[in-house]
């Protein structure tokens, strides 16, 4: 009780009601169906996906006929994470991908699974697993990993712009 | 733009962080005399005291580091009636927040009152610290001010 | 100094829940308005600047998503300020004054509605001895408004009086949110909010956002008929502790108003950012109005408060009064923090 008091706790919390938006709403919905949809840039074409709604390059509004992507692409690039973090329930160690969908100009983060870990690769296509449809809700979470598709590996050109 | 064509989609989301502030030595001897249950200012070169107490003098930036007790008494020179507490607000039925100008101080302490209703709060009346059971160097030591009762 | 102007101006809706849009979807018609009045693509663009506050959606970095509205590629040069987008367009102006710049953009935006926001603000309170205390945003405003009262410095009859000039002025502003005609004696029958404060006297919560371009000399000339100069621009900020502060005046105001020259002419038109009515008062106080000054035409922000752009807005209302003729001198005042604590003040001239 002597010793001085030299530090202070001063903890914050707040409380949101976060609200999505148009596309991102639709995109989310859409996730619901086991639906991946992109939206297309007016300016140069370029497949988003997902999208907040306007071209992050062009700063114009996405048109908004839904481009429905395939749930099959390649890993353009991956890393190897042996850290744990309290938000993530993965074993150690696991592969986070960047993932091309066929379809889309953008790359999709996500994780990568039943896969030795020494042997993800660029190029390597993958194919979405899906967890049950019964536990299907507005999320990308949908989605548990990706896994190996079993098809020869793309071609570096097909995805290097993507890098 | 088209105008919106469904609701959005909404969820609750919650902000939380942990963070524990090193104190320097005023806001430590401050915080350590909350805990042993005195509230201290710091004094000026003018020999005015400044509450809560800071490292540097607001008019002249000139170091300071004389703590000098004050209180736990004092007046209120302004006040505002919270009639719906928030769930992290001192105290959770309605109170005062109120600047109070501790007995000993030339700067007032922001703090709560608790006055029962909003008719008893007043510029001018006298209050006074009402500590809490268990202390342990934060300002909620002091968990609320009350009416001094006349004697 | 160089001549800068204000060009073009564009704003949303203030709206008290934004239930559909995001602050992207809220901003791409505001900053495409401002490409439309201007012919420019962002290529043409030197600089952009926003102004946002990331605790109004809660996450870190929630002002970086605003940028997808503008479009960064090829890269731009770019900012961000934590404040109302009057501040950013303070950098603005100085990355012109510079040299480095000759056209700039900049929008503030947010979505208060998300969150709580009298309680969000206690954030910008001392860290260590009050926002434990949580004090929301109103009851430090009430505090200010007792001791400006209890001083003789204003009374709620001159409080509701503003507030009833402020909301019939913005029955002609189609972007206003709290309109319309109201008797003194009906609001002074209200119940108080938080004492002395009643609803009346404090701005609504309003989602919205807003954006201005600004030019130096030979660009402006192009780009705006009457462009309107630049003639004074300072802010100026009072300590944090609330208790060291006179609070029944507003001298950083007063110190602003004197360093952009205000008073060097006259004043037709002043737009000031009044969170509240008291703290309105304080400001025409500070700036030294005279009667022949129209005070907030737009209706202010007790007629529309869009988080970290309503002091924008004042510098976008002010600049319109200049280009549509009805102002030849205007000034436009922005405030942020607690009990007026950092405030703002931008000279605008017709000729």
């Amino acid at each position: 009780m002597s010793e001085p008091v030299e530090i202070l706790k001063t903890p914050v919390k707040l409380d949101y009601t976060y609200s999505a938006g148009q596309s991102a709403s639709r995109f989310l919905r859409a996730m619901a169906e086991g639906k991946l949809i992109g939206q297309r840039c007016p300016v140069d074409g370029r497949v988003y996906f997902p999208t907040r709604g306007s071209c992050p390059q062009h700063g114009a509004l996405m048109r908004p006929e839904p481009v429905e992507l395939s749930d099959r692409g390649t890993v353009v690039t991956f890393s190897i994470n042996r850290v744990p973090s309290e938000n993530i329930k993965l074993d150690l160690p696991y592969a986070p991908v960047q993932v091309l969908l066929d379809g889309a100009d953008t790359i999709l983060m996500h994780v990568l699974g039943e896969c030795p870990i020494d042997q993800v690769h660029m190029g390597m296509r993958v194919q979405a697993v899906w967890k049950p449809k019964s536990e299907w809700t507005t999320s990308i979470g949908n989605i548990k990993y990706f896994k190996p598709s079993g098809e020869p590996d793309a071609p570096f050109d097909s995805y290097k712009e993507h890098i | 733009m088209p105008p919106p064509t469904e609701r959005a989609l909404t969820a609750p989301h919650t902000l939380q962080y942990t963070y524990k502030r090193s104190l320097g030595k005023v806001l430590s001897a401050f915080f350590t005399g909350l805990r042993d249950k005195k509230i201290l200012g710091v004094r000026r070169k003018d020999g005015s005291v400044l509450v809560p107490p800071k490292e540097y003098d607001p008019d002249t930036a000139e170091s300071l580091s004389e703590m000098v007790e004050v209180g736990p008494g004092g007046v209120v020179r302004s006040w505002t009636w919270v009639a719906r507490p928030r769930e992290k607000q001192p105290l959770q039925h309605p109170f005062a927040y109120a600047l109070i100008l501790l007995d000993g101080a030339a700067t007032p302490l922001l703090h709560a009152v608790d006055a029962g209703s909003e008719a008893k709060m007043k510029t001018g009346m006298r209050v006074r610290a009402r500590w809490a059971p268990q202390t342990e160097g934060a300002i909620r030591d002091i968990a609320c001010f009350e009416p001094e009762e006349k004697k | 100094m160089r001549e800068v102007a204000v060009v073009a101006f564009a704003q949303s809706k203030s709206l008290r829940r934004e239930l559909d849009r995001n602050e992207v979807e809220i901003l791409i018609p505001v900053i495409g308005e401002l490409r439309e009045k201007s012919g420019l693509a962002t290529g043409e663009i030197d600089f952009i600047c926003s102004g946002s506050s990331d605790y109004l959606a809660g996450q870190s970095f929630a002002f970086v998503s605003g940028l997808d509205a503008v479009g960064a590629w090829p890269p731009v040069s770019e900012s961000h300020v934590e404040m109302d987008g009057a501040w950013a367009l303070y950098e603005a102006w100085v990355k012109i004054q510079m040299g480095y710049a000759d056209v700039a953009m900049v929008y503030g935006f947010g979505k208060p509605s998300m969150g709580d926001l009298p309680e969000t603000l206690a954030l910008q309170l001392d860290p260590y001895v009050l926002t434990p205390l949580w004090p929301d945003a109103i009851s430090i405003a009430a505090l200010q408004a007792r001791l400006c009262i209890e001083k003789g410095v204003t009374s709620e009859r001159q409080m509701a009086e503003v507030a009833a000039r402020d909301r019939k002025n913005a029955l002609g502003n189609p972007y206003a949110q709290v309109k319309g005609e109201f008797e003194i004696a009906k609001l002074l029958a209200e119940p108080y909010l938080a004492s002395p404060l009643r609803k009346h006297d404090c701005s609504p919560i309003s989602d919205g956002a807003s954006a201005i371009l600004i030019a130096s000399e030979k660009r402006a000339k192009q780009l705006a008929k009457r462009p309107a100069w630049i003639r004074g621009f300072t802010h100026i900020c009072e300590p944090q502790d609330l208790g060291v502060r006179d609070l029944t005046r507003s001298r950083s105001t007063e110190i602003a108003a004197e360093r952009a020259g205000v008073r060097k002419g006259k004043v037709d038109v002043a737009e000031i950012y009044g969170p509240f009515t008291h703290q309105e008062i304080l400001i025409e106080k500070a700036l030294g109005l005279g009667a022949s000054t129209k005070v907030n035409p737009s209706g202010g922000a007790l007629a529309g408060n869009p988080m970290m752009a309503a002091g924008l807005t004042r510098i976008g209302e002010a600049a319109r009064r200049i280009w549509d003729g009805s102002a030849d001198r205007a000034v436009a005042h922005a405030t942020s923090g607690p009990c007026l604590q950092q405030n703002l003040v931008c000279v605008l001239e017709g000729n």
